[in-house]
């Protein structure tokens, strides 16, 4: 068997034996919502509805209700999307590349990350639906055979890039999510009683799809499952490359930069980590989880956030740099623009929330403290959001023609759809902490003697 | 002469890995396990042939990129392209050589589809795995925390049984499979 060395620190705490593991992930879904869960469930319910009301506004009555115009005709939306997006990459490399690291960390957290890569790009999925103003077609945005003459959509284009960039991590995502689900749906199968829950019993009878733990079917899961990581590793990272290129590929000073695939993905792991801390900081308190989700596993994700963040900030200067090294006047005028111009604040909250305050993270005590960590991790929510922003807006307000500058403000419409896809991700969260297995309880058993603290202090004796 | 199934259960997995070497050694043969997790090793010890899972994977990726190529080809190149060659964003269509830099995303994006989606597929086709499907292991703590050896058994089981009680079973149980 694999033995740890022991100053490592253990990731279950806690005199744990595998039934503890099995009794403690099954507890919330065998139990009652407690009152807390419901107060969240109904605040999060009613963006929800707010947000669909204003979508419905927005398709009935068209566009013109959002904020943008004619110079600044992209804005919230993409903004939001791309935002989505980027939190959504947290998920994938935990659960992926992590896997492909042999990172033993990964296991208390990945299902709930990979939980909330899925939820954020159902979110983001919604910005590009809706913009198109006729959702009814979206499906023409797939190369189906048609009637109207031979046309067919541009493969050239990076917006088909990234209908299927993001149309395969979805369902990839879903997939890989799916067969780690399988074993742990058959725990519960197993613990329902089919008198005092016949309902419940038949539900998650179907949902384990029968699985039975044989040898051979493990040999192939665990086969599978690396499988599926190595696919995902490169796939995670070029989702947000495509994504990048939405931008990159067009003349628009302050967009039209080669930096924009690597700094994206970066930018993307980084809001990520952000909001699966937190996510899982909230987590396990409300469904009793801290024994399998430490302070360690969040100074982990910290570190990341430290390294990221840094990367992140040295990615900014370097734009800035290449823009006055480029002498091109356009390109320098954006980016002074950007820093002085009438969004500055916008530039600052990205400049000091993105690069300056996750470097807290380099104080140790900061890095391992829950309260610390969920504020911090609120911020760097907040900067990502506003570094799409100002590349956004703030490339597109003052274009080639001074007398077409403008200035954008949302309207109510564009803050209510954006509350309610925060609304829609914690129902959907919410709803999926109180019916899925939250951690990987099967994966989660084959660390707990090389992790496990009771353990580790056994074998040190 | 008498036929039966012995379940053992094991409350370790390491214990349960030692209980299969000795019984292989012995050449006896384990019909069956079930463990609440994958266990290293146990595969090698019951001698299982080793996975093909990603060997599927890898032709369907095969596959993915073939039919992602074939399908931009056919839209943009031969079928369209033919009649009206366009030169879209200085990214000529003339020829597919000439253009497969912007055709890269969308075949490496179809292999990717391709290799996950039918790899998946196959996995659960092969382990017999579909909603509705109601197998179970024999025993249902075996998604819990033990560990359960299947021995079918025709005429004397005594042996076998001492071996199990020895290298450390919880428990044996036996069913008699005269009359199925």
């Amino acid at each position: 068997m694999h033995k740890e060395s022991e100053i490592r620190d253990p990731l279950i705490l806690g005199n744990k034996t595998y039934h503890d593991i099995t009794r403690d992930i099954a507890r919330p879904v065998e139990g009652k919502a407690n009152k807390y869960w419901w107060i969240l469930f109904g605040l999060s319910a009613m963006l929800f509805l707010w947000g669909v009301a204003c979508i419905a506004y927005t398709i009935g009555t068209g566009i013109g209700v959002w904020g943008s115009n004619k110079t600044v005709n992209w804005a919230w939306d993409i903004t939001n999307f791309v935002w989505w997006i980027g939190i959504g990459h947290a998920g994938t490399l935990i659960s992926a590349v992590l896997l492909l690291f042999r990172q033993k960390w990964r296991m208390g957290i990945n299902r709930s990350a990979e939980a909330m890569t899925i939820f954020a790009v159902v979110q983001a999925a919604l910005f590009p639906l809706i913009h198109m103003g006729r959702p009814w077609l979206a499906y023409w945005v797939f190369p189906i055979p048609n009637q109207y003459g031979s046309l067919w959509v541009n493969f050239n284009s990076p917006l088909l890039w990234d209908v299927f960039a993001i149309s395969t991590y979805f369902s990839v995502s879903v997939v890989f999510w799916y067969i780690g689900l399988i074993p742990d749906f058959a725990m519960i199968r197993d613990r329902m009683s089919s008198t005092i829950s016949p309902m419940k019993k038949r539900l998650y009878t179907i949902l384990s799809f029968g699985w039975s733990g044989r040898a051979k079917h493990w040999q192939r899961f665990e086969e599978v499952s690396l499988v599926l990581a190595g696919l995902a590793t490169p796939l995670v990272f070029s989702v947000h490359s495509i994504v990048s290129m939405d931008f990159a590929t067009s003349v628009i000073p302050g967009w039209h930069t080669t930096i924009f695939p690597p700094y994206f993905v970066l930018g993307a792991l980084f809001s990520g980590f952000a909001m699966v801390e937190t996510l899982l900081i909230i987590m396990r308190k409300v469904v009793n989880m801290e024994a399998y989700i430490t302070i360690k596993h969040i100074e982990y994700m910290n570190v990341i956030i430290l390294f990221t963040g840094s990367l992140v900030g040295t990615a900014y200067i370097t734009e800035l740099f290449m823009a006055w090294y480029s002498g091109v006047e356009f390109e320098q005028y954006a980016f002074l623009n950007r820093a002085t111009g009438p969004y500055w604040w916008a530039y600052l909250s990205m400049m000091s929330c993105n690069v300056m305050i996750p470097q807290l993270y380099w104080i140790r005590k900061i890095r391992t403290s829950f309260i610390a960590t969920f504020i911090l991790s609120i911020f760097v929510n907040i900067g990502m959001w506003f570094e799409r922003f100002v590349i956004i807006v703030t490339s597109l307000h003052r274009d080639f023609l001074p007398s077409a500058w403008t200035m954008f403000s949302p309207t109510f419409v564009d803050a209510g759809i954006f509350l309610g896809t925060i609304g829609f991700f914690f129902t959907l969260f919410l709803l999926y902490s109180r019916t899925f297995p939250v951690v990987a309880q099967a994966e989660l058993k084959t660390i707990l003697k090389s992790s496990g603290s009771e353990f580790k202090t056994r074998s040190h004796e | 002469m008498s036929k039966k199934t012995l379940y053992a259960i094991f409350d370790d997995e390491e214990v349960l890995l030692e209980s299969v070497k000795e019984l292989r050694s012995q050449d006896f043969e384990i019909t069956e396990v079930y463990s609440p997790f994958p266990i290293h090793g146990l595969d090698h010890a019951l001698g299982l042939k080793e996975t093909r899972m990603a060997i599927t994977a890898f032709i369907y990726g095969c596959i993915g990129l073939t039919f992602g190529g074939l399908l931009i080809y056919y839209t943009m190149i031969s079928g369209i392209g033919k009649s009206w060659p366009m030169n879209i964003g200085g990214k000529p269509n003339f020829y597919f050589y000439q253009n497969i830099p912007s055709f890269v995303p969308i075949m490496f994006e179809c292999t990717v589809l391709f290799a996950a989606h039918l790899m998946s597929i196959t996995y659960l086709f092969r382990n017999k795995l579909y909603p509705g499907a109601t197998t179970k292991s024999p025993d249902p703590r075996t998604t819990d925390d033990k560990f359960l050896m299947e021995i079918k058994v025709e005429g004397s089981d005594f042996e076998i049984k001492k071996i199990l009680t020895s290298t450390g079973a919880s428990e044996i149980n036996e069913k008699n499979i005269d009359h199925e």
